[in-house]
């Protein structure tokens, strides 16, 4: 994955637009978080293989970036996203890695299932 | 303490790795020994946070990267018999538990073990090590007692010790030190970042890589 340039991950999110496609969504803050710090109120979620048609995709300048998703019935969004790659099954990876290199949140859209 | 004699040996955790940090010393141990061991490890991690900044995977080639890790790290501890189960890391806990108890019974009845080394129920921190940890302890608990295998089980919540005490299995693994820094080296991806670290603790005097501790599970019936 190479840090996001906005143009180029707009015209990959618009290349999937007004098709069906699968998604992984997924934000964590870790399992540990709470082992390591009390304080800490351990949320995220997690869809995999969810089936989507959007018609809109917007990416929004502010670093890390936002992604946006607009379907017929309601939205799909990304907060956080830092890096992206189309990989060699042809599928937008997008990701936000924090600081320290771990994943915070990713979106990933494929016209394939995704694996298990 | 002293080793005790086994004829075989199931380690079942959910995530490539986790052996290491708890047990790799006593497997290459027992390895040395001629006992026979068989790793079960339920998912290959596909959750792992840690992609490098700049990043050196994907939440997609993770699984891949973590396969390999795995097996060189089989390759440390000297097992032979390591078995991914194809469950998906941070899902255990939600797949049925009759299914995850009847995984651990299979294994069982296949491999007659005398000695099972998983998470400690309740203490295991990660939600899959204790959907793992109640897997096997239910599977064990319903077995004839005669039959039940030892189950050494591996406790690292903060409350671990003040209310479980201290672990009564303490396994002296200084002669195979080396073994254990391979195997957690092997899982590179995970402990790349750490591996400074534990040079400096050992360089430091630090011995927590002298002892495996592990609480030798307690059937109430």
């Amino acid at each position: 994955m190479k840090e996001v340039q906005i143009d180029e991950l707009q015209e990959l999110l618009n290349s999937f637009a007004n098709k069906d496609v699968y998604i992984h969504l997924e934000t964590t803050n870790g399992a540990y978080a709470t082992h390591f710090d009390e304080k800490v109120f351990n949320a995220g979620a997690f869809i995999r293989n969810a089936k989507i048609r959007y018609e809109l995709a917007k990416i929004i300048e502010d670093t890390p970036h936002r992604v946006g998703l607009k379907m017929e019935h309601g939205w799909v969004y990304a907060q956080g996203i830092t890096h992206y790659e189309v990989d060699e099954k042809g599928r937008l990876l997008m990701a936000g890695l924090d600081f320290t290199g771990k994943l915070a949140v990713a979106l990933e859209i494929s016209e394939t299932p995704f694996s298990y | 303490m002293t080793l005790q004699p086994q004829r075989q040996i199931l380690v079942v955790f959910p995530h490539p790795d986790d052996e290491a940090f708890s047990s790799a010393g006593t497997i290459r141990l027992y390895r040395n020994m001629g006992v026979p061991v068989t790793y079960a490890c339920l998912t290959l991690g596909e959750m792992g946070r840690n992609l490098g900044n700049p990043p050196f995977a994907t939440r997609e080639s993770l699984p891949e990267i973590r396969r390999e890790e795995l097996k060189a790290a089989c390759k440390h501890m000297g097992i032979e018999d390591l078995r991914m189960m194809g469950l998906r890391d941070k899902t255990v806990e939600f797949e049925d538990d009759e299914k995850m108890v009847n995984l651990v019974k299979d294994l069982i009845d296949e491999l007659n073990p005398s000695l099972i080394i998983t998470f400690l129920p309740g203490y295991a921190v990660h939600p899959d090590h204790e959907a793992t940890g109640r897997a096997v302890v239910e599977a064990v608990r319903r077995m004839p007692k005669e039959d039940r295998p030892t189950l050494y089980t591996v406790g690292f919540a903060n409350n671990t010790v003040a209310e479980k005490g201290e672990p009564n299995i303490e396994i002296d693994i200084t002669s195979v030190k080396t073994d254990k820094v391979k195997t957690l080296q092997a899982h590179a991806s995970q402990t790349a970042w750490m591996i400074e670290d534990y040079q400096k603790r050992i360089d430091e005097g630090d011995n927590w890589l002298d002892k495996e501790r592990f609480y030798l599970f307690n059937f109430e019936d």
